[in-house]
């Protein structure tokens, strides 16, 4: 971690207002919230890609809601180069929007369904002056060869292509704007298993060719581990460890990281367990434990885990935010 | 397929569904078996069948949709019993659990009121004892204080609660067979970690047979004793699910396998299967994975190859079968 | 490595082309007759629609009057024909300044949400707490009979509809990811809401609008029959009705032909709303 980062989040929090009752809100209860982020930080070099796991309801989809925009954090900072993320407005986010583009994941709803490839591509051309009108076509069609796809691709609407197609389509929309960085959430886990190494080869070829940052939100754990030099692993709102990928998957040390991975099912039928890899449910974002956020289905929690939030340490070349590597004497779960 | 006299056995089971464009074929001739206490999975991708091949077992399709063939259970053909026949088997010998529990469980009606329905129904349990046997099966499922937890209602409970209650709720009739389509889907990765493991321990302990329909090869290598995968509406495979994974037998069982992150270096390119999934309403002359084929050539392009044996309880639908490499090794995490 | 090397799926079968559906035809088969009489009633019309003849007056249907005449010897068959104009005029008049209006406003503050979706909102429950003839008869009386009137009455009412449509519509459509890439992607919000929330949001809003043309036939018509739309001896076919309420019994045919008129050109909007909203759904 000795270059300056591209992208540096600093203590990143964001609450959705819950819904709320008409009676409980003539009762006067407090609005709860659900604390979606709670105070993330988190670095992105220059070209690497980082891989952001966790379970539903952890924040990652949030937390690339924010990086973009699309989502206004309540707190916290982020820097991109010297640009203060969270404060830009007009044309500077238009600007810093242009370098940081998103991929979303349902091939179906992330395309306009009354535009043509082509049609699209074009709009985020002129929008931002990026080629004059004559060299648009020419253009348009580099695209749409970079993603794979045919020529004729410009002029069909979405409806004439299979979900892998259209990934490719909304890939080539984010490149049309020649970022540096791609947030791509959950971007192959809505098509089929034989097609989604289709769209991640290409992902690994168009990181290679230009040289793009990568931040990958995903679920499946074996794709992060293949495609991510480093892994964040998200619970609840925080980001409770951050490692180069190898070192993590071989040597979690998060107690949610190690059960995380060890509830992963593995290729191997040989390699099969008896008992859950970790006991009880996920608690209500509403209701975040107190201290460690995880401490409730936590094998080693002790009394500090509940008192006190453990703040990110160093341990081995990773960030682990858990009591038993700041305890002195804490016993290191194997 | 030569074994003790199977629970189930399915043959040459057909599904038609009309639709405005035609006729699809969705499930075309497929054949197979499940013994006693015997987990199956049933994998394939989306339009595969599986999940069709699931509902047609469990007699879910009405008028327009035609299923033909035999579907024998404990010796009596499903297909051609009558309704009460049905009645008797359906809920009550084969159980059925799936992929959303909050669109079915009825959201009105406690868990409790839902599981002594099947207890009354089927085990002809009421009152005090319905109430006592409801708790037990909650509690079998891995419910916590399920005595207080009768009176709640599906939304008050979380995701893998709400499918433990519907575990609870097949289970109540004692069924010989569980048939679960994708019932992990939905789940976080713990939460479906606890639940398979359920599934497992409740198989041990009620020696029932399962029927899991899945994409995903992880649950089927962590759970299943035996596999069928399924493509364009066929058997392309069937084998023991340690033999699918080490060395597949149908040169698409490879290309999917293949195709998974963590059979080679990181960050090196995959090997995806070209092309995309078929069009039941075109599908291409021979094998139906030819098109996407690595290994297809003339032979693949007559007659649509049969699921023919290749080995002692292993099954293939490829005309390269022997001629396809193992895995050893390549396929790890 | 080149990134062509990753094979694309081929293309997926184009989807077979979409046959409007027989309704459609049939409904435009009879908008286009409509039109015909409405451009050309002079060269149609065998009679003037004005022009009295006492030596024919309450005859009944005859070759030479195939609608019969009314009291005062005015064929019925003219000024049905002449009457297709004016009745036209009157759907397109009473629905086309509520659909933009209430398009376009359901589109902006189903988009911006806020106080400005409050606001009209409680605008909108305000107009529509009075039933929708009453107030549209309260306004007219107000502003004095006319068909000016009526349309300026009807606008002030009728945009309610086609606002909570297109709100609505807007509201799902903003929550579809094309519409998160569209700021992603650096658009305007006017962009974003023309270009793109729109179109895919003002198809129930055309629809109805075919719906409510027939009703505003009807509309126009009844307020007609009131007199409190065209007056007299206008060719309206509604003011023709009442015209003939007091020949029910003797000269049936001077009410009847104008009110299946009426019918006729209500159904064919119904017809085409109908075909339409299979035409413009969203092919996914």
């Amino acid at each position: 971690m000795t270059a300056r980062p591209l992208m540096d989040v600093r203590g990143l929090s964001k609450a959705f207002p819950a819904p709320q009752g008409l009676l409980a809100r003539l009762r006067g209860e407090p609005r709860r919230a659900v604390q979606a982020l709670s105070d993330v930080h988190l670095s992105v070099q220059r070209g690497e890609t980082l891989g952001i796991v966790g379970e539903s309801g952890c924040g990652k989809s949030t937390l690339a809601r924010c990086l973009v925009r699309l989502q206004d954090a309540d707190q916290g900072e982020v820097r991109y180069e010297d640009l203060d993320v969270l404060r830009l407005r007009g044309l500077d986010l238009r600007r810093y929007n242009r370098r940081v583009q998103m991929i979303f994941q349902d091939p179906y709803s992330s395309l306009n369904p009354r535009m043509t490839v082509g049609q699209m591509l074009r709009e985020a051309l002129s929008v931002h002056r990026l080629r004059p009108r004559a060299e648009q076509d020419a253009r348009i069609q580099e695209l749409l060869t970079l993603v794979g796809l045919p020529p004729a691709a410009a002029g069909r609407a979405p409806h004439e292509f299979s979900g892998g197609q259209r990934q490719r389509v909304g890939i080539a929309r984010a490149l049309a704007l020649e970022p540096d960085c791609l947030i791509a959430d959950e971007l192959v886990s809505a098509l089929d298993v034989s097609v989604q190494a289709q769209v991640v080869n290409l992902l690994l070829e168009l990181q290679e060719r230009l040289g793009l940052t990568v931040l990958f939100v995903a679920h499946d754990l074996r794709l992060v581990r293949h495609l991510s030099h480093r892994v964040a692993v998200m619970y609840l709102g925080r980001v409770v460890e951050v490692a180069p990928t190898e070192d993590l998957f071989r040597a979690p040390k998060h107690p949610y990281t190690q059960a995380l991975l060890a509830a992963a099912p593995t290729l191997d039928p040989a390699r099969r367990a008896d008992a859950p890899a970790i006991t009880g449910e996920l608690p209500s974002p509403l209701n975040v434990p107190s201290g460690c956020a995880f401490r409730t289905r936590c094998p080693h929690a002790f009394a500090r885990c509940a008192a006190e939030r453990p703040l990110p340490t160093d341990v081995a070349g990773a960030q682990v935010a858990c009591h038993l590597y700041s305890a002195p004497d804490g016993a290191v779960p194997g | 397929m030569s074994a003790p006299p199977a629970l189930l056995q399915v043959r040459d089971l057909n599904v038609r569904m009309p639709t405005p464009a035609g006729t699809l074929h969705v499930v075309r001739g497929v054949t197979f078996g499940v013994q006693p206490g015997e987990m199956l999975g049933l994998v394939g991708e989306s339009g595969s069948g599986k999940s069709v091949t699931l509902r047609a077992l469990m007699g879910l399709y009405r008028r327009p949709v035609t299923v033909s063939g035999t579907v024998e259970f404990a010796g009596q053909d499903l297909l051609r019993a009558s309704e009460a026949q049905w009645q008797a088997t359906r809920g009550a010998q084969i159980g059925m659990i799936f992929q959303e529990p909050m669109s079915a469980l009825n959201p009105v009606l406690t868990v409790g009121t839902q599981i002594m329905e099947n207890l009354r129904t089927h085990r002809g349990l009421r009152g005090r004892a319905a109430a006592e046997r409801a708790a037990e099966l909650l509690d079998l499922t891995g419910i916590p204080s399920p005595r207080a937890r009768l009176n709640d209602y599906p939304h008050q409970f979380s995701g893998g609660m709400r499918q433990r209650a519907m575990i609870a709720i097949a289970l109540a009739s004692e069924p010989r067979l569980l048939l679960a389509d994708e019932p992990t889907t939905a789940l976080d990765v713990t939460i479906q970690d606890q639940i398979l493991r359920l599934l497992l321990r409740l198989r041990e302990e009620l020696n029932m047979s399962v029927i899991l329909v899945t994409h995903d090869l992880g649950v089927i290598a962590q759970t299943c004793d035996r596999v069928a995968v399924m493509y364009g509406g066929r058997l392309m495979e069937t084998a023991p699910v340690g033999a699918l994974f080490r060395e597949p037998r149908h040169a698409y069982s490879l290309g999917l396998l293949r195709s998974l992150p963590g059979s080679g270096a990181r960050r090196a390119p995959l090997q995806p299967i070209p092309g995309g999934p078929p069009n039941l309403l075109a599908l291409p002359p021979g094998c139906a994975f030819s098109p996407r084929c690595a290994y297809a050539s003339g032979a693949c392009l007559g007659a649509e190859p049969p699921l023919v044996p290749v080995a002692p309880d292993r099954a293939s639908a490829c005309v390269h079968a022997a001629a396809l490499p193992s895995l050893t090794g390549e396929v790890s995490a | 490595m080149t990134a062509t090397l990753t094979p694309a799926a081929p293309a997926a079968p184009r989807a077979r082309r979409r046959w409007p559906k027989p309704t459609l035809l049939i409904g435009l088969g009879l908008l286009a007759l409509l039109l015909v009489a409405a451009l050309f009633p002079a060269q149609l019309a065998p009679f003037s629609p004005t022009e009295f003849d006492y030596n024919a007056i309450l005859q009944g249907p005859t070759a030479r009057h195939p609608f019969g005449t009314d009291n005062f010897g005015r064929d019925v068959l003219s000024r049905v024909i002449y009457g297709t104009r004016i009745d036209l005029q009157i759907a397109l008049f009473t629905t086309l300044f509520p659909f933009i209006f209430g398009t376009l406003l359901g589109a902006v503050t189903g988009y911006a949400g806020r106080w400005s979706d409050a606001l009209v909102g409680r605008v909108a429950d305000l107009v529509v707490v009075f039933p929708f003839l009453v107030l549209v008869i309260a306004i007219v009386a107000v502003l004095g009979p006319g068909l000016t009137n009526l349309y300026v009455a009807v606008s002030a009412v009728g945009w309610v509809s086609y606002w909570r449509l297109t709100r609505g519509e807007v509201l799902t459509q903003k929550k579809a990811e094309y519409a998160q890439a569209g700021r992603v992607l650096g658009y305007s919000p006017a962009r974003i809401l023309l270009r793109h929330l729109l179109p895919n949001a003002v198809t129930p809003a055309i629809v109805y609008l075919m719906t409510d043309m027939s009703l505003g036939i009807l509309l126009g018509a009844s307020l007609g029959y009131l007199g409190l739309g065209a007056q007299p001896p206008t060719p309206e076919w509604g003011v023709m009705v009442a015209d003939g309420k007091n020949f029910m019994a003797t000269a049936w045919w001077i009410s009847t032909f104008p009110g299946l008129a009426l019918t006729l050109a209500g159904v064919t909007f119904s017809l085409i709303g109908d075909g339409l909203a299979d035409v413009l759904r969203p092919r996914t």
